[in-house]
């Protein structure tokens, strides 16, 4: 494998297959993969140098549940050493299902429980604003399964309403949520103030444009749609 | 205007107070930031319009206002989230615990209501739990003040800090502030037979409870961190009453752990765990719960006075929660 800088996407399964996981958190893993490194490698000012920086973007992983993707990516991009991930899930490891950002730096927040990272955002991008830190975003992923905790509708209808346009979310929609959203998911954000599109989940030229899309005045969602695997 | 000015002593109460000393350091301080969950909010309209951004009302979404308060404080501001205890501390606790306390963040929680404040509301706004809650995360930092002068006090200091700051604010409050050093308790009483240790906004009854009594009193308007060091110093017969004005036993696990080594008799009257299902007054429910002077002097007297002779069969260590 080439030097830490010098990953590419095409590497991301191998650095995968370094880690270990159990069989169920597969495929919500690979269902991420792709926003995950359009999101490091095209959209978000963020490097291991500027992770101090105040007026850096911010990378909010909410859906914790099957980190490996994001992990790959972080060692893709030199937030972590290739070396940490074997230990993926052991005792000493910074590596856990779910991600800790007081063990592992590169994480922006600690998450697995579903529905608080979009509300933790909510709450990072006031407090740019308040600080006058108007150039950096923050972004969230969750995923459409999520959704169903009540947490993120108070947190949309407020964003909303609110105009928080530093606040950025992409929603990873691989028709998991047991009752669905009839009527799509952009609804329920854009009748709150949102700015929405959906975009193809695997296609990076796609997510890119749909990430980086303007929305003066609003926050951002991006619906990012994963075909479910054939059984 | 001085900051004497306005901690001066007009009649306000705790929640009056907490919105005066905090619209004022929102002016002093650019870090600190207050949300709101509807409650308060009228009042603290002032100070949002001089700081929008940084006096944010986020609506009835308390699970919200907890995760902005971690959020916030993940951006480098210092959090101050206010609402009713029951919804501040029972009904977001996940949030406490995983948007605040897992983060590594710092926030100051500063609740209204406590446990029966408006005791006409019933059951839904009372909220006698909310201190045993807390301890079971690490880092917290619990005042229970017993005056609007011990409140602005305790407020101030935890505005300046920067970690895990819950204010616990009451209708009830003693008659004059107590002196306090840091999170020390205070000796009010020295005595031989025992200790009574008054919590917060109690520390009036308990003083006319044990008039005349040989004990020594302990006011605590800090439980968390709990000064076991004091108690030590100052103990006499190691039997100890512990008097909080939640739910009753809340804080005699602490004693236990600052009395490991001495055979000990402790007593933690509070709050009951049964629902009255009443409504009524403050007062009443206070006289409800065993915790009025008469019912207290009763209850002090009655424990002190199944104290064993030293040596006796029955002298061992033995605990009691009413």
């Amino acid at each position: 494998m080439p030097a830490s800088n010098r990953y590419g996407y095409e590497d991301l399964p191998g650095l995968m297959s370094l880690m270990s996981g159990d069989e169920k958190h597969d495929h919500a893993a690979a269902s991420t993969l792709d926003v995950l490194w359009v999101l490091y490698d095209r959209v978000l000012r963020l490097s291991p140098k500027t992770l101090g920086s105040a007026s850096r973007d911010r990378f909010y992983l909410s859906k914790g549940h099957g980190p490996m993707a994001y992990y790959a990516v972080l060692a893709a991009k030199g937030f972590l050493g290739v070396d940490e991930l074997a230990g993926y899930g052991g005792f000493g490891s910074v590596l856990g299902w779910h991600p800790d950002r007081n063990l592992l730096p590169g994480a922006e927040i600690s998450s697995g429980s579903l529905g608080h990272g979009l509300p933790l955002a909510v709450g990072t991008a006031l407090g740019l604003r308040a600080s006058g830190l108007t150039g950096a975003r923050v972004f969230v992923l969750i995923g459409d399964g999520e959704l169903d905790e009540g947490s993120n509708h108070e947190a949309i209808a407020f964003a909303g309403r609110r105009g928080l346009d530093q606040l950025n979310a992409v929603v990873v929609d691989n028709a998991s949520a047991t009752h669905g959203w009839p009527g799509g998911i952009e609804k329920r954000f854009s009748i709150e103030g949102w700015s929405a599109t959906r975009a193809d989940g695997r296609n990076h030229a796609a997510l890119e444009e749909a990430l980086t899309a303007p929305h003066p005045g609003r926050p951002h969602v991006v619906v990012a749609a994963i075909r479910k695997a054939s059984p | 205007m001085t900051a004497g000015q306005i901690d001066a002593p007009p009649v306000e109460n705790m929640r009056e107070r907490f919105v005066r000393v905090t619209t004022d350091l929102l002016d002093q301080d650019p870090r600190l930031a207050v949300v709101l969950a509807d409650i308060t909010a009228e009042a603290f309209e002032p100070a949002r319009r001089r700081h929008p951004d940084r006096v944010v009302n986020l609506g009835i979404r308390e699970q919200l206002l907890v995760s902005v308060a971690g959020g916030l404080a993940l951006a480098g501001l210092r959090p101050v989230a206010h609402t009713f205890a029951s919804f501040l501390i029972e009904r977001a606790f996940e949030q406490i615990k995983l948007d605040v306390v897992h983060q590594g963040v710092g926030a100051v929680l500063v609740s209204a209501g406590a446990s029966y404040d408006d005791a006409a509301y019933g059951r839904t706004h009372q909220a006698p739990g909310d201190v045993a809650l807390l301890g079971t995360l690490p880092g917290w930092t619990v005042h229970v003040p017993g005056h609007p002068d011990e409140a602005a006090r305790l407020l101030r200091d935890a505005a300046a800090a920067d970690g895990l700051v819950y204010l616990r604010l009451s209708l009830d409050s003693n008659a004059a502030a107590l002196a306090v050093e840091g999170n020390a308790f205070t000796v009010l009483r020295s005595g031989a037979r025992g200790t009574v240790i008054a919590v917060g906004p109690l520390a009036d009854e308990v003083l006319m409870a044990t008039q005349g009594m040989d004990v020594t009193v302990l006011y605590a308007a800090t439980i968390r961190p709990f000064d076991g060091p004091t108690l030590r110093a100052t103990l006499g017969t190691a039997a100890v009453v512990l008097i909080e004005p939640y739910l009753a036993g809340t804080s005699v696990p602490a004693v236990a752990e600052a009395l490991t080594d001495i055979p000990h008799r402790v007593l933690g009257l509070g709050v009951g765990r049964e629902e009255l299902r009443r409504y009524g007054t403050r007062a009443e429910h206070r006289a409800a719960h065993g915790l009025d002077a008469a019912s207290l002097r009763a209850r002090i007297g009655g424990f002190l006075a199944a104290s064993c002779p030293p040596g006796g069969t029955h002298g061992r260590a033995r605990s009691h929660a009413a």
